[in-house]
């Protein structure tokens, strides 16, 4: 019956919420497989007290290591969990995304000679195995993963992982003291999460608000951004905007552009043609305003609104700002 | 200072990707293409060399691949690599991640580089970070997403992009750096430099000239095993809302947001 | 202020476009000589005739060492704008086997089967007139287009194969490469100039700028296809159209379907439905239906295409959208319904014939291939043309440079004297007829095929594409709304061609922006890639501004016969066409 153990990054005393939804299904795939969920923490320990490690028993982990080290670094992560799986005979590693996410998953994979795989949107079980699925050819089509020998890592994409509340006690918290390795402490933090305000990454916003063409003009782009103001979230816009010099180069999105996967994705005046699409079509709610019923946006749009974006727009900020309660 | 790159041919990005019927994996025909990260790691290995901070001695284009991949190591040395290495061999085919970083590794072994330099993703999606697998096994630090480099004598900065915000690390060498897209902006080669390319030294390596045990790569010895697409489910159909009374248009957003928790 | 010809029309050649075409695309001073490569013969162009030129060239060389040594380093290098040869090559194709065989003694047509490149031999095929969408009237082929034992080939597949086995035998193939100067030195093409990469919107130089350089050659093959830039002004520079009839154009937009069951035929339509063949409308096209079996995945596959003469009148005429219509009708429909398309692609066709082309020969350089109007548009044939012509044109640089000569004029002897010199007059007045309209041109037209071009003789006058009065007609009424799966939108279709030019590159594409409404409309619906965009809030009546989105420019030509110019982009832009 093989456990789970699973990587939790926290920051200034919170933890990341990929790590959160990582943890959740954690303890879903461990149960589903007859095993436990376990999270290991890695960082300075006054940073990680008793109460905040044992938290995670709220979202299924039943055991916590935390192990004292540096902070923000993979290396030595990947000789923490290394050493805990060896101990502990875990199954299965697994990762919410993110860069850390990544890094300690592949650099695991070589200390442990596992098979790993990244960019998974969903696991299943199979027995007391574990199967990860990953979308391939532009998420036409989906390609499963089946793992050989003592472990399998399991890295997700970002936000693939719902976060759940199980409701459980308080994890047991385990005092691990890792052996670094020589090359682990060849790499120092000199300063970690420095902002730049300069340009906001429209690929990490869990709310965008896009504008197309059909905002008629640059000043059009005012509605798009009192909306994502309201919302909590960022501004985007299509090739065609970004060319007409209506919105920076930054925020565009398609195929020559970013491609973003947010939780909400709000098109106002964009038509939805292919090299768009192609840019944010993994988004997990697409709401569309259009004036145009035909435009191919309506085809793939989870909630489409026919109608003047100049008249909606204003009156939704109003209505989403008296909803949040403000 | 030895600076090696790790590059790899890739399905160009304008072929129209689909499933090869045979196998059920992505169908590697058709053009390939110098993976588009790979060009910035040349550029970054590049401007070390012209930067004049460290004496480089030689730049070296490393790929593993099958015969088609000299033409990323024609295209690297075109863009300035002084040599390249072709590890290739038909033992290596469907090696994944970390079989692959393996036989990378005991290639760079022989190199003994003083860095190691990559592009932190392939265009096909197929590795991530495999300069973390490559870091591992030859011992040595190794940062990813890299955004800026500068070298001093024997150590790195490094400033690189991350989960909180940007992070500046200083890194010993010899290291393993994957650096991203934004680190900087790639030449174009002078024609010169394109037809000179197939001029300059190419080694071509079998896995036992570099070492490597055929147990531990190949579909044999990969431990993550890919198996054939299927469709994925089908998304349901959206509603539609035609405007008549926007003030009810917005109540039915608002409740449909909520209904979804993205209020 | 409209400038017209007098009679109120308007004529999109009153409008050129800001282009001085001798001080842009000539170079007269050569680069000193450690900055120009020197290369033994340049071709530029890697399509059919170039790599067909490439190909036998080196095979002559292999057996003559002495030769190949005077041609030094590098003794045949390629310059090809695309990311690989075959990358912008577009083209029915139902090939006349010969040329290709005579190329490549040693394949078999199984063999070009293997390879991906040619998908059967014609068994059966048929001729349509079509008076509406829903019938069809057989009419038996004029023996031009008689195709049996012809083979349906890609020329973008057939290209890449050819690159390899230049590859192979020695070639430098410089892909990515846009040839953007003829250089002439004392009245002698020299070779070109390759084009600067890493210039921005306005064509300022950006961080990564790489200037381009003098590829200097003992001689130059100009292999550019339609439309070649360089060839456009080496005939300007040399007067090679002189005493010739203007050169003239068709549109061919094309998909390949994967399809359910195999087509058993090869169809050709001519004029009919959709086209409106009044003398007010002057639309002249057709289109072809091939059967493709793709021997490497089993796949039966269609090639289908609208051509239609650049010649037409009403400004909403759209050869893309006439192709949507046209798969409207029942007959086409049986083919496709179920299918799956998976590749588009347009490209202009030379139109004008014998009398149309110009001397293919200047001191220092031949012209061969498409860029010389080696296209018999009565049959349909053009590929095989190039090829030949590009193995004349190695035979003769061959000779020329074994005996140490300059001379090249022995190509167009050659070409002259072959059957493709035979085969293009036999045909020379099968399209000034239609000028006339489709009912009074037509059965002239036949006459002549009847006759191979004897009756009636003479020489008859062509008039070039962008004289023509444009006015805003309703073509475009009939156009089927796009669905999305059998019928679609011009931007998704450029999106499919593996289109990649980057954001910020220069603007390739040359018109005026500010034209008479007629003009832009023309130019709008003509753009298979929807490159130019008149704004919502133009108005009315009055000129217009013109949007030219360039980087969706699949590089067709077609712009350059209506009005404006198409001039050579970066290396490495465009479409990536596969199959086409």
């Amino acid at each position: 019956m093989p456990s789970i153990l699973v990587y939790v990054l926290h920051y200034d005393g919170a933890f990341n919420k990929n790590s959160l939804g990582a943890v959740s299904e954690g303890a879903k795939l461990a149960s589903a497989i007859g095993g436990e969920c376990h999270a290991i923490v890695v960082g300075d320990k006054a940073g990680l007290s008793d109460e905040l490690c044992a938290s995670l028993g709220g979202y299924g982990a039943t055991k916590v290591f935390r192990a004292e080290g540096p902070e923000g670094l993979a290396q030595p992560v990947v000789d923490a969990m290394a050493q805990v799986i060896r101990a502990g005979g875990h199954g299965y590693a697994l990762f919410g995304g993110g860069l850390l996410g990544f890094e300690i998953g592949a650099g695991l994979a070589a200390r442990l000679d596992a098979g790993v795989a990244m960019e998974i949107t969903a696991v299943r079980a199979e027995g007391s195995k574990l199967i990860a699925e990953r979308p391939i050819l532009g998420d036409s089509a989906i390609s499963e993963i089946h793992y050989k020998g003592d472990l399998g890592i399991i890295i997700s994409r970002l936000n693939a992982f719902e976060i759940r509340e199980t409701g459980g006690g308080a994890a047991a918290v385990e005092d691990v003291a890792v052996e670094y390795s020589p090359w682990s402490t060849k790499a120092t933090m000199v300063q970690r999460g420095e902002q730049r305000g300069e340009q906001v990454n429209i690929e990490d916003a869990d709310v965008l608000v896009a504008g197309g063409r059909g905002l008629g003009k640059a000043e059009g782009f005012q509605l798009c951004e009192d909306l994502a103001g309201a919302l909590g979230g960022a501004v985007a816009a299509t090739r065609a905007v970004v060319d007409a010099g209506w919105y920076s180069y930054s925020a565009q999105i398609g195929q020559t552009g970013k491609s973003v996967a947010p939780k909400l994705y709000l098109a106002a005046g964009i038509s939805g043609a292919i090299q768009h699409k192609v840019g944010m079509q993994n988004s997990e709610n697409i709401v569309a305003i259009n004036k145009d019923a035909n435009a191919p946006i309506f085809e793939f749009s989870d909630l489409g609104i026919v109608g003047d974006l100049n008249k909606i727009l204003p009156k939704l900020t109003e209505a989403v700002k008296a909803k949040k309660g403000g | 200072m030895k600076i090696c790159v790790l590059v790899k041919e890739v399905p160009d990005a304008a072929v129209q990707k689909r499933l090869d019927p045979a196998t059920g994996r992505m169908d590697r025909g058709g053009e390939k293409n110098l993976n588009p990260y790979d060009t910035h790691a040349i550029e970054a290995a590049m401007q070390i060399k012209e930067g004049g901070v460290v004496p480089v001695e030689e730049v070296v284009a490393v790929t593993m691949g099958p015969d088609s991949a000299v033409r990323a190591l024609h295209k690297a040395v075109s863009l300035g690599a002084d040599r390249s290495v072709h590890l290739t061999d038909a033992a290596l085919s469907g090696s994944d991640v970390n079989a692959t970083g393996y036989a990378l590794a005991k290639v760079l072994e022989r190199e003994q580089p003083d860095l190691v330099l990559l592009g932190q993703q392939s265009d096909d999606g197929e590795c991530y970070t495999i300069g973390a697998v490559v870091a591992d096994h030859l011992h040595m630090p190794s940062l990813t997403q890299v955004v800026k480099l500068d070298v001093e004598d024997g150590k790195l900065r490094c400033e690189r992009q991350a989960e909180y915000g940007y992070d500046t690390v200083a890194v010993e060498l010899p290291a393993v750096i994957s650096v991203g897209d934004a680190i900087n902006e790639p030449r174009y080669p002078s024609l010169k430099a394109i037809m000179g390319a197939k001029k300059k030294p190419l080694d071509t390596l079998s896995t036992s000239d570099a070492g490597i045990e055929s147990a531990r790569v190949g579909v044999e010895g990969s431990k993550a095993q890919w198996t054939a697409a299927k469709a994925p489910p089908a998304k349901q159909a959206g509603q539609i809302i035609e405007d008549e009374d926007t003030n009810e248009t917005v109540e039915k957003i608002v409740a449909w947001l909520d209904e979804r928790k993205l209020i | 202020m409209s400038a017209s010809n007098g009679s109120g029309a308007i004529v999109p050649a009153a409008y050129p476009p800001p282009v001085d075409s001798p001080a842009e695309f000539v170079k007269r001073e050569l680069d000193g000589e450690d900055d120009r490569i020197e290369v033994g013969v340049a071709i530029v162009g890697g399509g059919t005739a170039g790599l067909a030129c490439a190909n036998r060239l080196l095979q002559l060389l292999a057996d003559d060492p002495k030769t190949m040594e005077r041609l030094g380093e590098v003794p045949v290098a390629v310059i090809e704008k695309a990311k690989t040869c075959g990358g912008h090559n577009l083209s029915g194709a139902v090939m006349r086997p010969g040329p290709l065989q005579e190329l490549f003694p040693d394949m078999t047509r199984e063999q070009w089967r293997e390879q991906g490149f040619a998908f059967g031999e014609v068994k059966k095929e048929a001729i349509y007139l079509l008076p509406n969408g829903r019938t069809k009237i057989r009419i038996p082929p004029p023996p031009p287009q008689r195709n049996h034992g012809n083979e349906v080939i890609s020329v973008a597949a057939m290209c890449r194969y050819m690159q390899e086995r230049a590859e192979a035998a020695g070639a430098y193939i410089l892909t990515e490469t846009a040839a953007a100067k003829l250089l002439v030195e004392d009245g002698v093409v020299r070779g070109v100039r390759s084009g600067d990469k890493g210039r921005g919107k306005e064509g300022e130089p950006l961080a990564n700028f790489e200037p381009g350089a003098d590829v200097v050659a003992k001689a130059t093959v100009l292999a550019e296809g339609c439309w070649g830039s360089l060839t456009g002004a080496a005939i300007r520079e040399f007067e090679l159209d002189e005493g010739r009839e203007p050169m003239v154009w068709e549109l061919g937009v094309k998909e390949v379907w994967k399809v359910k069951k195999p087509l058993d035929r090869v169809i050709h339509t001519l004029a009919g439905w959709p086209l409106k063949i009044s003398a007010k409308y002057h639309q002249i096209g057709g289109s072809w239906i091939y059967p493709m079996k793709d021997e490497k995945t089993g796949d039966d596959l269609v090639s289908i295409g609208f051509v239609i003469d650049l010649e037409y009148a009403d400004a909403t005429t759209s050869a893309h959208d006439l192709l949507q219509k046209f798969k409207t009708h029942a007959m086409v429909r049986d083919i496709l319904e179920g299918g799956e398309r998976v590749a588009w692609g347009a490209k202009a066709i030379p139109a004008g014939g014998y009398w149309a082309m110009p001397k293919l020969s200047m001191p220092g350089a031949v012209i061969v291939g498409d860029g010389g109007g080696l296209v018999n548009l009565a049959a349909l044939k053009g590929v095989n043309y190039a090829i030949q012509s590009g193995i004349y044109a190695a035979e003769a640089i061959y000779a020329a440079i074994s005996r140490g000569e300059s001379s090249l004029a022995a190509y167009e002897d050659a070409v002259e004297e072959s059957f493709i010199g035979k085969d293009l007059y036999e045909v020379r007045n099968t399209r000034q007829p239609f000028s006339k309209g489709l009912i009074r041109g037509g059965p002239l037209v036949n006459l002549m095929i009847a006759t191979k071009g004897r009756f009636p003789g003479g020489r008859w006058a062509l008039h070039r594409n962008d004289v023509q009065p444009m006015f805003i007609g309703d073509t475009h009424k009939g156009y089927p709304k796009p669905d999305g799966s059998y019928t679609f939108d011009k931007l998704s279709s450029v999106f499919i061609t593996g289109n990649q030019t980057r954001d910020d590159a220069p603007n390739h594409i040359r018109v005026q922006k500010h034209v008479p409404r007629e003009v832009a409309e023309t130019w709008r619906w003509m753009c298979p890639a929807g490159v130019y965009e008149i704004p919502e809030d133009a108005p009315e009546e009055g000129p217009v501004d013109v949007v030219v989105n360039y980087t969706n420019c699949v590089q067709c030509g077609a712009i350059t016969a209506k009005g404006g110019r198409l001039t050579t982009p970066e290396g490495g832009d465009g479409p990536l066409y596969q199959i086409t």
